[in-house]
């Protein structure tokens, strides 16, 4: 029994160590400026808890293995030298992992969350209820109308609040369901939730951040690539979280430059 | 009816004779901890059922479950679930394996059964709040029960209940009328019956130890217990209040967890002024030491079974394993902001919250090495306690690695809320602890049974299980890696249809799985009334409960006082025998 659970273990572990090795299921390519950090921090913890991973079971299996014969006249050994220096060996390895871990990881945290966005971001104000997404640009001003709660309604499709009778801000704000952004340029999302917790994901910027209602939260990050990708929430939010998502349209900044146009003059 | 006063002393040992007192109502401790179990039980193939309609439904949308539009003709319409009945299966299945499973069985059940005899005592300090702290389990897990059966369905918030879905009622949508008010007082209710377990364990163990069971001669099963408890006394302490604050929001019209201005369903909610971060960080300061209230026990546990099959000692004794335990349950009350690196509080305290969570993987990392340096050198037996041992520390070891990913708040941005979060709790809480409690009945049904379970279903039982864990929550990670968000209850988005064969996969496996379960039952069942009968130390263990008869009588040792001599674990000692009992007295030969 021992050597086959030996082989057993040592075969789940191979396997399991194969798709991460192929890469057949991955993290979707990375088109965000901040990214490439994150990757880099990725692949050093998968490659330092990997080989974690791989030693802590198959000195399992190996021992199992060895040590599983029936042999009636062999004495039981204790580990050679006693245990001070397994726990010596323990607490260096996984706390040199730990601190190198900690050290560079918050570097990156620290370039995504605790940095300003740069001043030349262009701000869009992100409003997330159930279930969908909509975004604001400011419009030729260049302000946001200001919102009233008592006025967000979706039967009457002011998804913000907005009160342009009252509010000249507000009525040249700009409301969409999906996300237009110009590549290379940084952005600056302001998160507001009207109802529920939601999130905004998009793997591919490797971005996630609740939504929370009663807070601002900002978010900022550069697209380096054009494309269409989806936004969706991870935040558990009622029935329909499963479906509510929206679109990442990145374009070069003349074809974002159009489209804002195109958007002012309807 | 009998007058005390006129009883001799004697009498004080006697069992109680009515069925309701000896089996529904009892104050003995070893019937509480069965009945601990057994409630354990129904609620792990209740909720082990729950996972089964939730993988249908992932692999198989359109596939008509027969029987569930009877049971709930709203949730499943011609047997087909729907979104919010799929969350509702996830919040029910998550509650009820974390509270009324990884809780109620390794710590509640076993602990009751076994703390005092592994101390020597007669029974628990506070024999009547042991029975309060189970009925009051019991009525909990009946109100969370009828949940399923209120008016607009059971709650679906998931088992962490996020406000302000969990505070704002109906308006939230489906299942957040009664059924989340429910949940609440249930989980409520949940929280006084541990505190008062809580107590009772702490009571007991520094109180009730028998002659010569000095805190260093205690088994590691104990000792887990004990610092279990310590765990427990602060986090249900916590969850108690924020409890009591939800319902007041749902019901009073407070508002501690629901923010200004909510409009919802196009309603303006009249609340004003409270955080929903509050909620979380109340829930996480008792979540996170829940994880280990649900895996310490484990870790006693396995602590305590390898050595009789080992044939030695644990390496390093059980100091450092008991070193090990308390730095756990010490470092789980630092670490709760992990859960929420991206919640929108402060992104410095993310920092802070991830130094000491990466630093929690070091007396894991001190525990595993000792439990695999034990192998070392062993003569192992390969009983299915055995296995299951050897199975806990490899699921423990694949849950704690991928823990190095999700401590990093600058990973977590990628990872967070995906189904690598799914894997890796269930790997290092769910699984692991399962095992030890699979570890833990094979090992004790002789004691508790006075019988033997069956070693041949027992291995079948451990290999599917074993392999079949494996198959369900390895390639989550996979699924994780690609982005997969989890509490979904279909991939609509783009890039995760690609995904779904391994659902698929998932799915089967689960099936499959979860089927090998039945084997464990009709082996347990089967046992219980008609196993070979057990002798007093099947094992040829040294701890106190194998002392005793198979099973215990209701005094646990027979009107005697066991005086304790040795430590614990005195296994691969010279002599006729390998073991010296904790009770044997003089010295060991070459000890």
């Amino acid at each position: 029994m021992g050597k086959f659970f030996a082989v057993m273990l040592a075969i789940i572990t191979l396997i399991s160590a194969y798709f991460v090795v192929a890469h057949t299921w991955w993290l979707p390519q990375d088109v965000s400026l901040a990214g490439p950090a994150l990757d880099h921090q990725f692949n050093e913890t998968m490659w330092e808890s990997g080989i974690l991973f791989l030693a802590g079971q198959f000195a399992l299996a190996y021992f199992v293995w060895k040590f599983g014969d029936k042999k009636d006249g062999r004495k039981v050994k204790q580990w050679p030298g006693g245990h001070k220096p397994v726990v010596a060996f323990g607490i260096i390895i996984v706390g040199l992992e730990v601190l190198a871990l900690s050290l560079v990881g918050s570097k990156v945290w620290a370039n995504a969350y605790l940095t300003p966005a740069p001043a030349d971001a262009l701000h869009v104000d992100v409003q997330a209820e159930q279930f969908a997404f909509f975004f604001r640009y400011a419009g030729p001003d260049g302000v946001f109308g200001a919102v009233h709660a008592d006025k967000m309604s979706d039967a009457s499709g002011n998804y913000f609040g907005l009160d342009p009778e009252h509010d000249i801000a507000a009525r040249d704000d700009i409301v969409v369901g999906s996300l237009t952004i110009p590549v290379n340029r940084p952005i600056l999302l302001t998160l507001h939730s009207r109802d529920m917790i939601h999130n905004f994901y998009v793997p591919e910027l490797r971005i996630q951040q609740d939504i929370v209602p009663g807070l601002e939260i900002p978010i900022h990050f550069t697209a380096t690539k054009t494309g269409k990708w989806e936004i969706v929430c991870t935040q558990l939010c009622g029935l329909g979280h499963y479906q509510m998502k929206a679109y990442l349209q990145v374009l070069s900044q003349g074809e974002f430059d159009d489209w804002l146009k195109q958007q002012s003059g309807d | 009816m009998h007058d005390m006063s006129a009883q001799p002393a004697v009498h004080h040992h006697a069992p109680p004779q009515g069925f309701i007192r000896k089996y529904v109502f009892s104050l003995d401790h070893k019937v509480i901890g069965l009945q601990y179990i057994g409630l354990a039980l129904v609620a792990v193939f209740l909720g082990m059922v729950l996972s089964w309609l939730m993988r249908i439904h992932l692999g198989w949308a359109s596939f008509a479950i027969p029987g569930l539009d009877k049971i709930s003709p709203n949730g499943a319409p011609g047997g087909l679930i729907t979104p919010e009945y799929y969350l509702s299966l996830m919040t029910m299945h998550g509650t009820i394996m974390v509270f009324f499973v990884l809780t109620n069985a390794p710590f509640a059940g076993f602990g009751n059964y076994f703390l005092p005899i592994q101390i020597g005592a007669e029974d628990m300090a506070f024999p009547r709040f042991n029975m309060m702290s189970f009925w009051t389990t019991f009525v909990a897990f009946i109100v969370l029960i009828a949940a399923f059966f209120v008016g607009d369905g059971p709650p679906l918030a998931g088992w962490t209940s996020y406000a302000p879905l969990s505070s704002v009622g109906g308006d939230a949508g489906p299942g957040q009328a009664m059924g989340q008010t429910l949940w609440a007082v249930s989980i409520g209710l949940f929280c006084i019956g541990q505190l008062l377990g809580s107590l009772n364990f702490i009571a007991t163990t520094l109180d009730l130890r028998t002659k010569g069971m000095k805190l260093s001669r205690m088994p590691l099963s104990t000792w887990a217990w004990f610092i279990t408890a310590c765990i427990g006394l602060l986090a249900f302490a916590d969850l108690l209040p924020a409890c009591i604050l939800l319902i007041l929001d749902r019901t009073a019209g407070t508002s501690f967890f629901t923010p200004a201005n909510l409009v919802v369903s196009d309603k303006l909610q009249p609340h004003s002024g409270g955080s929903p971060l509050l909620w979380q960080h109340l829930f996480w300061f008792f979540g996170h030491p829940e994880v280990y209230i649900a895996i310490v026990p484990g870790f006693g546990i396995i602590s305590h079974i390898l050595p009789v099959f080992a044939r030695k000692p644990l390496l390093g004794g059980t100091r450092v394993m008991i070193g090990s335990m308390i730095a756990l349950g010490f470092l789980s009350y630092m670490v709760w902001g992990h859960h929420m690196f991206l919640s929108g509080m402060n992104p410095f305290s993310a920092i802070l919250f991830s130094v000491p969570t990466l630093i929690i993987t070091i007396p894991s990392t001190i525990a595993v090495l000792m439990w695999t340096g034990s192998v070392y050198g062993a003569k192992m037996r390969f009983t299915t306690p055995c296995l299951f041992c050897l199975g806990f520390i490899s699921v423990f070891i694949s849950g704690g690695i991928s823990g190095f990913f999700l401590a990093q708040p600058s990973i977590d941005i990628f990872l967070h809320a995906t189904y690598f979060v799914v894997a890796h709790f269930h790997f290092v809480m769910a699984v692991a602890a399962i095992f030890g409690i699979f570890a833990g009945i094979y090992f004790w049904a002789p004691k508790m049974f006075g019988r033997m379970m069956n070693e041949t279903l027992g291995k079948w039982h451990f290999w599917l299980t074993f392999i079949g864990v494996y198959c369900i929550f390895m390639p989550m990670h996979y699924l994780g890696l690609a982005g997969n968000v989890r509490r979904y209850s279909a991939f609509t988005a783009d890039y995760l249809v690609p995904l779904i064969p391994v659902h698929k996969f998932i799915t089967i496996a689960a099936l499959l799985t979860g089927a090998a379960q039945f084997i464990f039952l009709y082996n347990l069942i089967h046992t219980r009334y008609w196993g070979p009968k057990a002798p007093d130390n099947p094992w040829e263990a040294t701890s106190l409960e194998w002392s005793t008869t198979s099973p215990p009588p209701f005094d646990n040792f027979g009107g005697k006082h066991p005086v304790v001599y040795q430590d614990p674990y005195e296994y691969g000692v010279e002599g006729p025998q390998d073991y010296v009992m904790q009770t044997t007295p003089g010295k060991i030969a070459g000890a």
